[in-house]
């Protein structure tokens, strides 16, 4: 059969490399930052551009999208067009992307400082950056689709099905999650309220972990790994059972996000059972990937491609193996909400994706700049300084999570706290906190070095743009010979594939969401729940501006430690007309859903302006902009109406009413501040905070006093 | 709250019941597909990411 001559497209994959190293210094310096203003508040510059709550979500996003997002598309780019034979379909369309992502990026890094967010983790982007995403999302996927159907080798290796299933299955989180109604260009509310809300919102998160930060980089595992052990896969039928079981399994574990929360019992025992399940595909593929280094182990010690890889896929499997143990309630009831948590991502974040980035960006380079290693001794360097800041980052993560978790819970004899006040058990993990950001400093660190050793080897070699390469095209009338009719079946007709794993992720999907949608008493609803009143719903536009929710929950989960320091335990019906929910998934400071009569409004007032001063030690930054800004009143009447038509049961008009109501309410509290001896406009952004905080928890209140007359 | 929802659901005992179907089909399956899968297709398949790297190109990671 005639040979054909085309060219491997380079150049997008060297776009793709330079995104992932520049975004990838800048998320870990956001991190890095972010650190520090958990140790030390001075680092939230007394800005409202840089506070924790808001750089926070800019670290997440940063490393999610822009770091690991790039990677993942110079992994792609670069393996499928070699495994399939063939250039990407479209320069043009790999342009698109590429551009299209960075201005996705570019502007993520805008508006997160602005405080424009929807407070939904790893889904803060408004409304129109999610319209971008999901155009830029289809053309790489249109790309993709493409260059397998026009392939000229015809069996598509795992890797493409990982690709595949990445793409089909970020596709769905992403437009099911984002469902929401504007206010304003950048101002919007989740079409969900409450428990429904938080469901969508983690069956989003655990998949976006799930299909994001993982399966692409197993597809990628699995052609960079034999690339760079020079040998094939361990267990080629292994990763087939791999592949179906992780993405047919993880979809159903989203639950495990809200154990102990008001979420239906039968919803978390679904998380939790399926979480389990998950430890078999995803040690399955830890081992697969192991043992494809099995009489190889000698050059483990020599190469650094290996030695990152070899620690990517052993945190790969610790990372699983942890997950599937923290969403067993008993080890949950521990974990949840405390700096565990935060271990564990990074372990996964740093080990199993910065490691495997880090890994194929040392294995690439050389290759397609045509040339070797410029220094192997600071890949090493590297390769221990990347360790050793996993290792004094996780540590003492772990130590502080089980230490503030046993604090939260301890009584005295008498069956009271030991730590009444939250902030003693804030105090107590500092130095943790220290220890954590050396960590994090010395794998940025690392990081540096990479970035100079892969420049003076792109230097030192020259680049190959177009890289020439030939192969028969597949021939029209091809009988099958081998591999009997399932693998004729799903492998050479790339989008029944796409269709049956599409299928294959919806099943868990319907199953878990879909009878939250349908049957309203799932929630029950509690009669003295009401919607917010204009000035508190300002007010709780601040607190999401803020990123309030980054440190602070709103679940008092039904343990006899949360119900004695909070106040009653939170029930689903509560949250009805929580357009997004704020539960929250990390305690650093206290739950505020009881905040309701706790402190005076004069209290929560000082304490805005100075915490420190009123709660000594207190990390929690200063807010001064908030005495200086005034609510934006236009915004009222399309709030009220965008809620209600989401489903919040505003009267029909109310939008004329709602300022007036809304000024009454904030002359209330200027005037009770004024009693106390402080002065401020009752149009300032503190007044409209103050009313939402001391409505947190306030209706429950009103179903007792009825209950009892 | 669980029993609110057990009794608010119809038939909500078919919900585990499908699911445990769905899976059992679903394994099984795959097991079969698996399993039966020719060997030397399995060999082929096994080989794809070693092909475009022909004996001359593929450098070693490092300086020797």
């Amino acid at each position: 059969m005639e040979v054909e001559k085309f060219s491997y497209d380079n150049k997008i994959v060297k776009a793709f490399m330079i995104a992932t190293v520049v975004f990838g210094l800048v998320g870990m310096l956001v991190g890095l930052t972010a650190a520090l203003q958990l140790v030390y508040p001075l680092f939230n510059f007394d800005l409202q551009y840089s506070t924790f709550g808001r750089i926070r979500p800019l670290h997440t996003n940063a490393i999610i999208f822009a770091f690991v997002g790039n990677a993942m598309f110079a992994g792609v780019y670069y393996s499928m067009q070699r495994l399939l034979k063939t250039r990407m379909f479209s320069d043009g369309l790999s342009w698109l992307h590429f551009w299209g992502w960075q201005l996705i990026i570019l502007a993520a890094a805008i508006t997160l400082p602005l405080g424009l967010t929807t407070s939904k983790e790893y889904a803060e982007l408004e409304w129109p950056i999610d319209i971008a995403i999901t155009i830029i999302w289809v053309v790489f996927g249109w790309n993709m689709i493409g260059t397998i159907i026009k392939r000229r080798e015809r069996h598509m290796y795992v890797a493409i099905w990982f690709y595949i299933a990445t793409f089909v299955t970020v596709a769905v989180l992403h437009l099911v999650n984002s469902v929401e109604m504007p206010v304003t260009l950048f101002k919007s509310y989740s079409a969900y309220a409450g428990v429904q809300d938080a469901l969508v919102q983690w069956w989003y998160g655990h998949n976006a972990v799930a299909f994001f930060l993982t399966t692409p980089f197993l597809g990628i595992m699995y052609y960079y790994l034999p690339k760079a052990a020079n040998r094939p896969v361990y267990s080629y039928k292994l990763s087939i059972i791999h592949f179906w079981s992780l993405i047919f399994i993880y979809i159903w574990a989203g639950p495990h996000h809200l154990l102990y929360s008001a979420l239906p019992d039968w919803a978390q025992s679904l998380g939790v059972v399926f979480s389990i399940m998950l430890i078999a595909p995803s040690w399955g593929g830890m081992l697969n990937g192991l043992m494809t280094l099995r009489g190889a182990w000698d050059r483990v010690r020599e190469d650094p491609v290996l030695k990152f890889m070899v620690v990517a896929i052993t945190a790969y499997g610790m990372a699983t193996l942890e997950g599937p143990l923290l969403s067993l309630k008993n080890v949950n009831a521990i974990a949840h909400f405390t700096d565990w948590i935060v271990a564990h991502v990074h372990v996964g974040g740093l080990g199993w994706n910065g490691f495997l980035i880090f890994a194929i960006l040392y294995w690439m380079t050389p290759r397609m700049w045509n040339t070797t290693l410029y220094s192997t001794k600071l890949a090493n360097v590297h390769f221990w300084l990347g360790t050793l800041g996993i290792i004094f980052y996780a540590l003492p993560m772990y130590v502080s999570g089980v230490v503030q978790s046993l604090m939260w819970k301890e009584f005295n004899a008498e069956g009271f706290l030991v730590y009444k006040n939250f902030l003693e058990t804030t105090v107590q993990i500092l130095p943790l906190h220290g220890l954590r950001a050396t960590g994090g400093a010395l794998y940025l660190t690392g990081a540096i070095i990479m970035t100079y050793n892969l420049i003076k080897t792109a230097n030192s070699g020259s680049f190959i743009a177009d890289e020439a390469a030939e192969a028969a095209p597949l021939a029209k009338d091809f009988v099958q010979h081998s591999g009997g009719w399932h693998n004729r079946l799903l492998e050479h007709k790339p989008v029944l594939f796409t269709v049956l794993a599409l299928v294959a992720i919806l099943i868990g999907g319907i199953v878990e969401i879909v009878p939250t949608f349908l049957i309203k008493s799932n929630v029950p609803t509690i009669s003295s729940v009401k919607p917010y009143s204009p000035l508190e719903l300002h007010g709780r536009d601040i607190y999401i501006r803020e990123g309030c929710v980054n440190c602070h929950t709103q679940m008092v989960r039904p343990f006899r430690s949360e119900t004695e320091r909070y106040g009653e335990y939170s029930k689903a019906g509560e949250y009805v007309y929580d357009h997004p929910f704020l539960w929250g998934s990390k305690r650093t400071g206290p739950d505020l859903h009881r905040t309701n009569g706790k402190y005076s409004n004069t209290w929560h007032f000082n304490h805005m302006l100075a915490p420190d001063a009123v709660s000594t030690g207190s990390i929690m930054p200063a807010y001064p902009w908030l005495f200086e800004q005034s609510i934006d009143k236009g915004d009222t009447r399309g709030k009220i109406s965008a809620l209600r038509k989401a489903g919040v049961p505003y009267e029909s008009g109310y939008e004329d009413e709602a300022n007036g109501d809304l000024e009454k309410q904030a002359n209330e509290i200027a005037a009770s501040l004024k009693a106390d001896g402080v002065e401020v406009s009752a149009d300032a952004e503190i007044i409209a905070l103050i009313a939402y905080l001391q409505r947190l928890g306030k209706d429950i209140k009103g179903e007792k006093t009825s209950q009892l007359q | 709250m669980y029993k609110n929802v057990l009794q608010s659901i119809d038939n909500i005992e078919i919900w585990p019941v499908i699911s445990f179907v769905i899976f059992f089909i679903f394994f099984l399956c795959l097991l079969l597909w698996v399993f039966t899968a020719d060997s030397k297709f399995i060999d082929r398949m096994k080989m794809l990411p070693m092909e475009d790297s022909s004996p001359e190109k593929e450098k070693s990671n490092c300086k020797q």
